[in-house]
């Protein structure tokens, strides 16, 4: 039963084919088996699982149930859950049992979701590989020896791996597509200010946006409607009710205008994401939907201002971290400026320290207008180009990843190299529109995904491009041999 | 752009993060290397594009002045390093 | 040589409000440390900040009664640096579009001319919390309820030339402020701080000295010592041959002196950008029209009406209007007793006397404007005298009895029974023929001797008018 999607595990509850205890049970017990092999998992909450399991199986039993009721979730361990260790993968919170719940977390468990435990991720979120965690690297379930991506590649690994039914995810620049391209799966980043951040240890707070890591489109419309929505604790999420992403899944693809980005096929995607794009396009034209090239003559700058906006957030995000009210605290300081300085560096890993220094750097005097301004004016320049290519399309679909998931410490030794991997993705977060990676081909065993980006706020209509794609195709069936 | 051995050090105090007189290379390299990548944004003008700070464009919701938060100190100093007779202790602080 | 002083004010104003800035903890001063610093406060991770209406029309308020520009788009910076009483590692403040832009104060100097002082802007931002130095053996103690309170940053232009200038200044501003209820002003809990510019040229030197800013300025009395002090400092060195240092200094009001802040001498480097928590604040034009009609009237249109409605000096209508307190008061014992002027009188004179003879303010004044009013009223009503009155007031410190209970139980009324001081006047020409003999043969001055006389033997109690009246008549026989 750990198999099937949410929407099928939401049928068999109902028809009580077994209970969300008994489902729990068996995560429990994969999770036992596996997460030894995959390391998806920072903390596995038992204990709260089956509680949630039986409160859920009560509450169905007195039919207060809504579809996500019984249903076993993993969270990334950069949502804060009251009483339970939130780590964000990093030693400076290797003891940090938070105070509150996030958003997500509280709407998920209002919705009656079952949480298994916290999932694995780059630490702070900062890494496309899951290698900077400090609680070890992931595996891809598709290929042991491989990355599952990053920074949400623990969530990512499970879902792949059948550890949970579904589970949340973050995405900056691609922290939510890339790894569910690396590991065959649905992964949805909605609109920035869709979904609540309160309660989501912040990376970069333009950028951040929490979405769902799923079996399927369908999966992340269920998830999408317990989650998305105001929320007054949030002064950057959107004041307007999110419609029901389930009502327009159905929706037909008939006259659907397809853009697909000229840049993107240019060099650097390799041969293998090509072709299964082109296979993909086809199926769209068969659905009825027309393609043409569009142009976003910036989108290789992306990465560039991506590296100067999202550090100089963090570095002032990462402040916090000081040792003073929560988090590590280095041994015998022997005054204040040796407390901040050793806590810190012994806190962090080199990745965080990387990005919080080029942060600075950033913002530093003398070099400000030069880089952070700079920076965003190239942001300005993306989003116009998305705009203008808005202006003839409804969604543009293009590669997820240049390639597929990379060996285990490949691209470790340059994090130049390692930024370049999302170089598709990060565009979208600059632009602040939704985006999702669904799965579309595989070569030599490795999924393959392609990216579908939407107008502002549109993403009722990607989950419907995605779930009728889905409807006439089972890659996102295909699962690993674990 | 090449960053020297003081960047390194000037940008790490800002930053209160304590880099080793022997990494101090290493790390310039590695920054320096990413200022490249960076520098790509040079090539192009941007004189009259007005800067992007935030996708969301919206203006700031107000929330009415009232107290929401109760006394939770106990629960929340749980969680704390140091703390003494509710005060949350550190290092002497010198003025 | 001579020197010209020029100095700026960046006055911190902590706004009363019942919530903080952006959280909704308690902003209630003195509570148990760190019981007012729920999760945003304390910088959890995670946490965002959500802007209190409450700050914001207060910032307008201040705005439009210094007739400043109100910046319909407002943004939130972040101002980067490590301390221990600063949890977020960053301040939330407002550094290029303010709240508040260039707006001006109008000052009353000493020699009652008036000078208008510029105000650069006032900018809303989070206070810090507190670091308490004792009783932790080489620890500090971290307090953060204080931590994100609202503050309003009030900078002026450099252009008092004189530490009485800037004390006009803060008073002013002091004055408005509480016109306003933006604040409780109460310097001493530091809910108003002042950090002084302080620089010295030649006088007509077109470009201004090295200055140096001067922290910790918690009365206005401190505030004059503290830059006279630093002013002499300043000149001294020069005149030695010695060079300002661009600098930081505490002012210690135990010592009396000012000294250098080491710890704030590393240059720092803020690195703000704008805070991506929060989105730009937009005001409209009908936004601004609720605020303005919530205004009270403020210190200088109150003296003017003073002057025109009550007749008032323009010495005595700014006296009164100095403080929203006093106006009231003064006017609520206009409204008792019928009498401006006296009124006036009785406020700035006794009352104030009182006041600053037990350091008192007018808000713990031991008189009730209704007492004042009453024996006010017993004076224009002829019940007693301008003379007995002072004597009523004392009584009326130490009691809680009516002035009429204190004027009847102490026998104080006036006679104004034409028989009884027909017989006093009588005993009075009796008793001193020689003098009477002395007035009737042209020795006009005597009459005083008289007038003493019989308010002697009246205890004070005789009309005045009738007294002076009548001895006239029968003097003259």
């Amino acid at each position: 039963m750990s198999r099937r999607t949410v929407a099928e595990l939401s049928r068999s509850l109902a028809r009580g084919e077994f209970s969300s205890t008994e489902l729990t049970r068996d995560y429990l017990s994969r999770i036992k088996q596996f997460n030894g092999v995959y390391n998806a998992y920072i903390t596995v909450t038992e204990e709260l699982a089956l509680a949630q399991a039986t409160a859920a199986d009560q509450r169905r039993a007195r039919g207060e149930h809504g579809p996500l009721t019984g249903i076993p979730i993993a969270h990334k361990d950069i949502f804060c859950m009251q009483d339970v260790r939130t780590t964000c993968a990093s030693k400076m919170l290797s003891n940090f049992i938070s105070p509150y719940n996030a958003t997500v977390v509280e709407r998920l468990n209002a919705a009656g979701t079952v949480t298994l435990g916290k999932t694995n991720m780059d630490e702070f979120a900062m890494g496309s590989s899951n290698e900077t965690s400090f609680f070890g690297a992931v595996r891809n379930p598709w290929d042991p020896e491989r990355v599952p991506g990053g920074s949400s590649g623990g969530s990512a690994a499970a879902v792949a791996a059948d550890l949970c039914a579904i589970a949340t995810g973050t995405d900056t620049g691609g922290s939510i597509r890339q790894p569910a391209a690396f590991c065959g799966i649905t992964g949805f980043k909605p609109s920035y200010g869709r979904i609540s951040r309160w309660g989501m240890i912040a990376f970069a707070s333009s950028l951040d946006q929490a979405g769902p890591i799923s079996k399927s489109a369908e999966d992340a419309a269920l998830m999408m409607n317990a989650i998305a929505g105001p929320d007054s604790k949030d002064s950057t999420c959107v004041d307007v009710a999110a419609p029901d992403y389930m009502a327009t899944l159905n929706d037909s693809l008939q006259g659907l205008r397809i853009g697909v980005p000229r840049q993107h096929l240019a060099e650097g995607l390799g041969a293998e994401v090509e072709s299964a794009l082109q296979a993909a396009l086809k199926v769209f034209e068969s659905l009825g939907a027309t393609i043409k090239e569009v142009d976003l003559p910036n989108s290789h700058l992306s990465v560039s201002a991506y590296y100067v906006i999202a550090p100089a957030e963090a570095s002032a995000n990462l402040s916090r971290f000081d040792g003073v009210r929560y988090g590590y605290r280095c041994a015998d300081p022997v005054n204040l400026e040796d407390m901040y300085k050793r806590s810190r560096s012994e806190g962090f890993g080199s990745e965080v320290k990387r990005r919080i220094m080029i942060g600075t750097y950033a913002l530093s005097a003398g070099f400000y207008d030069a880089y952070y301004i700079k920076a965003q004016q190239i942001r300005r320049l993306i989003k116009q180009d998305f705009d203008n290519a808005f202006k003839d399309v409804d969604v543009i679909i293009g590669p997820t990843t240049p390639h597929t998931a990379f060996k285990l410490g490949e691209k470790n030794s340059d994090p130049v190299t390692m930024y370049l991997e999302d170089i598709y993705t990060i565009a979208v977060n600059l632009a602040g529109l939704p985006g999702m990676s669904i799965p579309a081909g595989s070569h030599k065993g490795l999924p393959i995904g392609i990216q579908l980006v939407g107008k502002d706020f549109d993403e009722a209509r990607l989950l419907n491009v995605a779930h009728q794609y889905q409807q006439n195709t089972d890659w996102h069936l295909q699962r690993p041999e674990v | 752009m090449a960053l020297e051995k003081s960047d390194v050090e000037k940008i790490a105090h800002l930053a209160r993060l304590h880099i080793d007189a022997t990494e101090a290379q290493e790390v310039a390299n590695r920054i320096s290397s990413i200022l490249d990548l960076i520098d790509q944004m040079q090539s192009v003008e941007t004189r009259n594009v007005a800067p992007l700070a935030h996708p969301f464009d919206a203006v700031q919701r107000l929330r009415p002045d009232v107290v929401t938060e109760k006394n939770e100190r106990e629960y929340l100093q749980k969680i704390a390093p140091s703390v003494q007779k509710g005060l949350y202790l550190v290092p002497k602080v010198i003025e | 040589m001579v020197w010209e002083t020029v100095i700026g004010l960046e006055v911190h104003v902590q706004l009363d409000t019942k919530s903080k800035l952006f959280s909704g903890s308690s902003t209630t001063f003195g509570a148990e440390p760190n019981t007012q610093a729920g999760i945003y406060d304390l910088a959890m991770p995670g946490t965002l900040p959500v802007f209190n209406e409450a700050v914001l029309r207060m910032a307008v308020k201040f705005g439009l009664a210094i007739d400043a520009e109100i910046g319909r788009r407002s943004v939130f910076d972040r101002k980067n640096y490590f301390y221990p009483d600063l949890p977020k590692g960053y301040q939330v403040t407002q550094l290029a579009f303010p709240t508040v832009g260039k707006g001006s104060l109008q000052i009353t100097l000493e020699d009652g001319s008036e000078k208008v002082i510029g105000i650069t802007r006032a900018h809303i931002e989070e206070d810090a919390g507190k670091s308490l130095h004792e009783d932790f053996q080489g620890l500090t103690g971290i307090d953060l309820n204080r931590a994100g309170t609202a503050l309003l940053e009030i900078v002026s232009e450099p252009e008092l030339r004189n530490a009485k200038e800037a004390v006009a200044y803060l008073k002013k501003l002091h004055a408005i402020i509480l016109y306003l209820g933006i604040s409780d002003g109460n310097m001493a809990q530091g809910s108003m701080r002042c950090d002084a510019n302080v620089s010295v040229r030649q006088l007509g030197a077109k470009e201004f000295g090295t200055r140096t800013e001067i922290k910790n300025i918690n009365s206005f009395r401190f505030v004059e010592r503290a830059i006279n002090h630093e002013v002499q400092r300043q000149i001294e060195i020069i005149e030695d041959g010695g060079r300002i240092i661009q600098e930081t200094r505490l002012y210690d009001a135990d010592k009396d002196e000012t000294r250098s802040m080491r710890s704030k001498e590393v240059a720092n480097d803020y690195r703000y950008f704008p805070e991506p928590d929060l989105l730009p604040v937009v005001i409209d034009e009908a936004y601004i029209e609720a605020v303005r009609a919530e205004l009270p009237e403020l210190p200088n249109a109150k003296r003017a009406r003073f002057v025109n409605q009550y007749g008032l000096s323009e010495y005595d209508a700014g006296v009164l209007a100095s403080s929203r307190v006093m106006g009231n008061f003064y006017e609520e014992v206009v409204k008792i007793c019928g009498d401006a002027k006296l009124s006036a009188n009785w406020v700035t004179v006794d009352l104030q006397g009182l006041l600053n003879k037990s350091d008192l303010d007018i808000s713990q004044s031991p008189v009730s404007a209704a007492r004042l009013g009453a024996l006010i009223g017993r004076i224009k009503d002829q019940t007693i005298s301008s003379k007995i009155a002072k004597t009523v007031f004392e009584a009326m410190l130490g009691n809680e009895q009516s002035v009429d209970e204190i004027i009847e139980s102490q026998g104080l009324k006036q006679v104004t029974d034409s028989g009884a001081i027909e017989k006093l006047v009588d005993e009075v020409i009796a008793a001193n023929p020689e003098q009477v003999a002395q007035y009737r043969a042209g020795k006009e001055k005597v009459f005083a001797f008289f007038i003493g006389q019989a308010m002697k033997v009246s205890k004070g109690k005789a009309n005045p008018d009738q007294l002076n009246a009548l001895l006239l008549q029968k003097l003259k026989g």
